[in-house]
């Protein structure tokens, strides 16, 4: 019983910082209808670039963050607009799938140069803190790393909802056409959001460097566990990403307390194929055009 | 027509070349060629004939190599043959494993495929380290020592998979002549319609998966064979499904001959990369950036783009039909 409370908390602590990864790459897909692979590679660019500023410059990776958002939400935008523009319409799904799987790789190849592939880990001064509350114990980094996710997911749903950028989102993803007659710009809108999505992803790489050792590899470990939470919230629903999230990480952490950690992997697999079973759809998707 | 002549030439230069005495660098860089072609030929039923892009081979390359490595294991064998007359039962493995997974993601989209796909590879990457019983970890699993001489060494496994690729090539072929190839390409074209005028698409979606992670995975047997060692990391390998889409793509989707030509043309030239560039992670950038660029630049492929200039050419160098229609109306 110690062992599975333990879990709960350690999965929700920890599905705060999945669910900003997967809040990114589930609005790049609502927008433009692709699923962008390179969303854990970005994360782990994020942690380096973190690890980078605060072994050079001492800037503690919380602080960093408004830093690397921003150099990942132009690198975001420049991806959109190099490599996913020019495609056409008829084979876009298709071919943005494999040109995101590419950008993976070279942002893996790029990392491995840099920063060769030994494990880094961002070690802070109050990396190995925790509370003990009532037997169970809390990490500090952990909660420092959820209240600061679900602050990041607040500013999301903020600019998605009070914002004229963020109507268009909207606009967009419910009906691309209609937007488009009303002057919504699709282009414009598609890489600022793939901007976004990749600035989601720099703020969830800070975390995650704080929280694991990490290497260019890492993105392998991240990509499944994205896309099992995307898909169980319903592509394209942001909201649905974050109870997704929370809900394959608790089950996960749960496993590797309780059964082994070794199976814990095998955990989100199992999520998404009862997902794809009993509910095609996710939990809060729909079938036709959805909604945020 | 032609191709009913250009298979057997083609086949009949595959079986002399090795009695040339080529060198064994050479040998093995064709062992490899041909191993990437049976797969990206294979992968092209489902990925490129139905447009379900799966990206999830990888997994069954290394389900093959494995499921080999158990039939075998501990065991040493005689004339040397015997693992590939075991190839059938490791393709039926992987076909087996295959099935429900394409039956479970084929329900929805291409999205939702190529989803499950590529997790399902991450998985089988975790499995393979970790279940020490089958896989035996990263400490890896030996595979009896193949007793051929080492002057023709490379031969056995060359010929084996030259009868492999005449199996992908003969169903490709096959497929574009049958009603099963009809109702693929009316998949790709548009589902709901096909569906919607009674075209079994679950059941021909499902059939070319299986077979084509059938074959997938009897390439993997051959190789584990070959290297007669299996590591996991290189034998669920994220760049074995890149490798194999990015050829079919090169050479040409959906055609008969653009993966063979892609995998002539990138396993050759990974081969002198890996060489250059001495295996750095240099090799994962050129890799990378050039799927980005024939994606961009090259989308359909060398194939359907040569022969689309061709008939451009030979069209502008006939006389302009159109008139004469206009006199005949």
């Amino acid at each position: 019983m110690h062992a599975l409370i333990q879990g709960v908390i350690l999965g929700i602590l920890t599905g705060g910082v999945y669910a900003l990864m997967a809040s990114g790459q589930t609005l790049i897909f609502g927008i433009m209808k692709v699923i962008n692979l390179a969303q854990g590679a970005m994360v782990i660019l994020g942690a380096y670039l973190a690890y980078q500023l605060f072994t050079s410059f001492g800037i503690d990776p919380f602080l960093a963050i408004p830093i690397t958002t921003v150099v990942m939400f132009w690198l975001g935008v420049a991806v959109q607009v190099v490599f996913l523009r020019p495609l056409r319409s008829e084979d876009r799904s298709e071919l943005s799938l494999l040109i995101t799987f590419a950008v993976a790789l070279l942002l893996e190849g790029i990392m491995s140069v840099t920063w060769n592939t030994t494990h880094r880990s961002i070690n802070t001064s109050y990396a190995n803190g925790s509370w003990t509350v009532l037997g169970y114990q809390i990490t500090l980094v952990r909660l420092w790393a959820f209240v600061l996710s679900l602050g990041a997911l607040g500013l999301l749903f903020l600019l998605l909802n009070r914002t004229k950028f963020g109507r268009a989102v909207r606009a967009t993803v419910q009906n691309p056409d209609s937007a488009r007659l009303l002057g919504v710009e699709a282009q414009r809108v598609s890489a600022l959001g793939f901007g976004l999505g990749a600035a989601t992803a720099a703020a969830a790489g800070s975390v995650y460097g704080l929280l694991y050792p990490f290497n260019s590899g890492s993105h392998y470990d991240l990509i499944s566990r994205l896309l099992s939470i995307v898909v169980l919230g319903g592509i394209g629903s942001v909201g649905g990403a974050m109870i997704a999230a929370v809900i394959v990480s608790t089950s996960s952490a749960i496993v590797a307390s309780t059964v082994s950690p070794a199976w814990s992997e095998m955990t989100f697999f199992v999520i998404l194929i009862l997902v794809l079973l009993i509910r095609p759809q996710g939990l809060f998707g729909t079938v036709g055009r959805g909604s945020i | 027509m032609k191709s009913l002549v250009r298979g057997p030439v083609f086949f009949g230069l595959l079986i002399v070349l090795p009695l040339f005495g080529l060198q064994h660098w050479v040998l093995n860089m064709l062992v490899f060629v041909l191993m990437f072609a049976v797969m990206s030929s294979a992968w092209n039923l489902v990925g490129g004939l139905a447009g379900y892009p799966s990206l999830g081979h990888a997994a069954f390359f290394g389900i093959g190599a494995y499921a080999l490595g158990s039939l075998f294991k501990g065991q040493t064998v005689s004339s040397g043959y015997e693992p590939f007359l075991w190839l059938p039962v490791v393709g039926l493995i992987g076909a087996l494993i295959g099935w429900p997974i394409a039956v479970i993601s084929m329900r929805t989209r291409a999205d939702v495929f190529a989803i499950v796909t590529i997790t399902f590879l991450f998985v089988v990457q975790t499995l393979a380290f970790n279940l020490h019983g089958i896989t035996g970890g990263a400490q890896g699993l030996a595979l009896p020592i193949p007793p051929f001489p080492a002057a023709t060494f490379e031969q056995p496994y060359y010929y084996v998979l030259v009868l492999l690729l005449s199996v992908a090539m003969g169903l490709t072929f096959g497929a574009a002549r049958s009603k099963v190839g009809l109702a693929l390409s009316a998949v790709r074209a548009d589902e709901d319609k096909a569906r919607g005028i009674g075209v079994p698409t679950t059941g021909v979606k499902v059939l070319a998966f299986s077979v084509s992670v059938g074959l997938t995975a009897m390439v993997g047997g051959v190789w584990a064979y070959y290297q007669s060692f299996i590591y996991p990391q290189f034998a669920v390998d994220p760049l074995i499904t890149i490798a194999i889409v990015l050829m079919t793509f090169l050479g040409g989707r959906a055609t008969l001959w653009g993966p063979i030509l892609g995998a002539g043309i990138l396993e050759t030239g990974q081969q002198y990369l890996a060489y250059e560039l001495g295996g750095s992670q240099f090799y994962l950038i050129a890799y990378a950036m050039i799927f980005l660029l024939i994606m961009l630049f090259l989308p359909r492929g060398i194939l359907p783009t040569l022969v689309e200039r061709l008939r451009r050419r030979r069209s502008s160098a006939a006389p302009a039909p159109a008139p004469r229609m206009e006199t005949a109306a």
